[in-house]
């Protein structure tokens, strides 16, 4: 394959470094396969699988150590072994899984940095390590996603973190039960305003502005309607907020359909990259940690093939293991970027993934953390998205937060299974609920409610 | 002697593409740019590589502008050079993706003619079909494509056949109702002459109707292969997976221009030789009277 290095849409593709490899991607996913082999790494990512898993069950360390004292270290294991899914990650962390059930998997995802685990598990073979043949299937946006879910032609995908609780909900699509397994990514979403509003940094200025985001059912929506109300505005009245899928966004944003995006990487930087857009804040800033991706497959799918879902799990875990890594992130760009997957310039990803980034108004910012992949899907983050759902109309009547979050977000499954075989489980208010901040303010999962009414602009 | 009209035409078109040509060139002429200022300090020289541009001497290409001649030119070796490669579902080479539209457009074009030409026949002959059906088919006829998708979607609940049922929709109507007017045009003193000679219905309607209604239906045939292919490249930017219509969603995504104009050119290309072998076809079976 040749490559004409003067052309800025492709990555670089010249013959690597070693001389052994056809692209520099090639190269790249090389060695990080090779570090994905090294002891270290393989120690490392057990743990963090286990740890993952024990987390889930004991979100709280005292808990976790009464437990672990009360019934010892077997019986605590076998427990855990014998409940489905998280458990068997402990099976599986130490090498024994049963059969797989099906082989053959479609795996969705929307060509975004947020996808980052479980597509770099494709070119890195961490799906082939689990017996797995995996095809993963660029998606032209997120209805197409939901449709071939409800299809069943995609096994398992990428989702937003809120359509499971939405598809399960019957809210824009038929009731169909779905989980989600993993959180792909946190943070990692920014606002992007066009170059033209460079003087326009207060949201109370917005008025008329009109804005996309990727899905009526995303954190992008919500995190908007947040930042907006709080400004004072009314996101129904005063400004438009319009679905277009996250490919179309920079495209949409130059030809001035547009003022502005709260969408994902690598698009926010891709209009910077254009010179059409400006960084305006990062979503970090309004809730460092806050989830936006999910990994996830219907509630079908994990009780027939729960063999299948737990290799499918670890290999995405592991793959999330890795990106975690500061050090691994710039030869995930390289991985990423090419025509199969992302289709965006190196440098855009690299940007995104490593946290150093050019923010369109001439400063080049250092912020390492701009995007993560942390795993965890806590019930607390289910119940906030539920709260804006409810917040905004999409959800009428009263809602039976946790329950929704804990049929969706695989993390109480656990829990419940060994309440069921009468193990001790101290009720426990922050368990699976831990609380965290949104712009400020403090949000307690258990009055889920009580939020909703203390806001000015609501729909309710 | 005067050169016959087809070289002077051809002439002409020539002409017009070379000048088209000479636009393009001149219009993307002044895109190279202008050299950095000599003295920049440390971070804007970071910045400057981060968005890409050049810091010295060395000229970096633009970015997602409109292409110059030769870079379209570059563009459209590389894709010729290598058609059919494949790596992998989400890259594959140009001339597989046109196969795969090309296979759907097959598919759907054909189910539509199964039914329509049949169709097309019944309702020319009895004019009460023809009153009773009009309002459904003037309903459904003008339904854009895009329409259909979702419904298609949920129900059939398999992307690739609601891609092949949106191609059958809209590329069904032209071919129902031209097989219809030809049908119902037939002349009145033919099928007069077919029933004094006391013709079997059978031998009728393939021996006298059919060859006296072919010019109309083969109309009707060559406007549906243009609807079809029309249709095909809206359906699979939304559908997705693979096809021209897919490479053109991809390749807007990374806002790459030359080969959005590459696509573009295929569509056309091929488009214009499906119509060809219609005007073909249709040569060959029109009559005089």
């Amino acid at each position: 394959m040749t490559h004409d290095p003067y052309d800025a849409d492709r990555p670089l593709l010249m013959r690597c470094s070693c001389g052994q490899h056809a692209s520099a991607a090639d190269h790249a996913a090389a060695e990080l396969r090779a570090r994905s082999e090294s002891a270290d790494f393989e120690a490392e990512s057990a743990s963090f699988i286990e740890a993952t898993l024990v987390k889930a069950l004991f979100p709280q360390d005292a808990l976790r150590r009464r437990f672990l004292r009360a019934v010892g270290r077997n019986t605590a294991m076998a427990a855990i072994g014998s409940v489905l899914p998280l458990a068997s990650l402990q099976a599986m962390a130490q090498g024994t899984t049963g059969a797989l059930e099906k082989k053959d998997l479609k795996i969705g995802f929307i060509p975004i940095t947020c996808a980052t685990p479980l597509i770099m598990a494709h070119p890195l073979g961490f799906y082939a390590k689990q017996g797995l043949n995996v095809e993963v299937v660029k998606t032209a946006g997120w209805a197409l996603i939901r449709d071939k879910m409800l299809n069943k032609e995609y096994d398992a995908t990428h989702f937003l973190s809120p359509m499971p609780l939405a598809i399960s909900l019957g809210l824009g699509a038929p009731a169909t039960a779905m989980n989600v397994a993993t959180i792909q990514n946190t943070n990692g979403q920014a606002i992007t305003l066009s170059v033209k509003h460079k003087d326009k940094r207060d949201p109370a200025s917005w008025k008329g502005f009109k804005f996309a985001v990727p899905f009526e059912y995303s954190m992008h929506n919500f995190l908007l309607r947040y930042y907006v109300a709080e400004a004072g505005l009314d996101p129904d009245r005063d400004i438009q907020i319009r679905v277009v899928p996250p490919p179309e966004m920079v495209a949409n944003l130059r030809a001035g359909n547009i003022d502005g995006f709260l969408g994902p990487d690598p698009f926010n930087q891709r209009a910077v990259y254009e010179e059409v857009g400006f960084i305006h804040l990062l979503t970090k800033e309004l809730w460092d940690g806050h989830p936006c991706c999910a990994f996830g497959t219907s509630s079908e799918f994990i009780q027939k093939n729960p063999n299948t879902f737990i290799a499918l799990y670890r290999a995405v875990l592991t793959a999330a293991a890795m990106a975690r890594q500061a050090k691994n992130r710039e030869l995930i760009a390289k991985v990423i970027a090419p025509q199969a997957y992302l289709n965006q310039p190196e440098t855009v990803i690299a940007q995104v993934l490593t946290g150093k980034f050019a923010d369109g108004l001439g400063n080049v910012k250092v912020v390492p953390d701009r995007a993560d992949f942390d795993p965890m899907p806590w019930q607390s983050m289910a119940v906030w998205m539920l709260s804006q759902m409810k917040r905004w109309g999409y959800l009428k009547g009263d809602v039976n937060y946790k329950q929704i979050a804990e049929k969706v977000f695989l993390l109480t499954d656990a829990r419940k299974q060994m309440k069921a075989l009468d193990m001790a489980v101290p009720e426990d208010k922050t368990g699976g609920y831990a609380k965290f901040k949104v712009m400020g303010k403090e949000f307690d999962p258990a009055k889920a409610d009580a939020y909703v009414s203390s806001f000015a602009i609501k729909r309710t | 002697m005067k050169p016959s009209l087809a070289f002077r035409a051809g002439l002409l078109s020539l002409l017009l593409l070379v000048c088209l040509l000479g636009l393009w060139h001149l219009a993307t002429l002044g895109g190279t740019q202008a050299a950095a200022p000599a003295a920049m300090t440390a971070e804007q020289i970071e910045y400057a590589k981060l968005m890409g541009k050049p810091i010295d001497a060395t000229p970096v290409a633009a970015k997602s502008g409109f292409p110059t001649l030769a870079q379209m030119g570059r563009t459209v070796v590389h894709h010729l050079s290598e058609p059919f490669y494949d790596r992998g579902p989400n890259d594959k080479g140009i001339g597989l993706q046109l196969a795969y539209s090309l296979g759907r457009v097959g598919l759907g074009y054909l189910l539509a003619a199964l039914v329509a030409i049949p169709l097309g026949f019944v309702i020319g002959m009895s004019p009460l079909i023809y009153r009773a059906l009009d309002p459904f088919i003037q309903v459904l006829k003008p339904i854009s494509p895009l329409a259909w998708m979702p419904l298609a979607l949920y129900t059939i609940k398999d992307s690739a056949a609601s891609g092949i049922f949106v191609i059958f929709i809209c590329s069904l109507w032209p071919m129902l109702i031209n097989t219809a007017f030809g049908v119902a045009g037939v002349r009145r003193e033919w099928l007069n002459v077919a029933r004094t000679l006391e013709v079997s219905p059978l031998r009728r309607a393939f021996e006298v109707i059919l060859p006296a209604a072919a010019p109309t239906i083969l109309t009707g045939m060559r406007i549906s292969m243009g609807i079809a292919w029309l249709v095909i490249v809206a359906a699979e930017m939304l559908v997705g997976g693979t096809g021209i219509g897919y490479f053109v969603w991809n390749e807007w995504n990374n806002l790459s221009l030359p080969n959005v104009i590459f696509a573009i050119l295929v569509i056309g290309l091929v488009g214009m030789a499906l119509d060809l072998l219609f005007a073909r076809a249709q040569k060959a079976i029109t009559y005089v009277d």
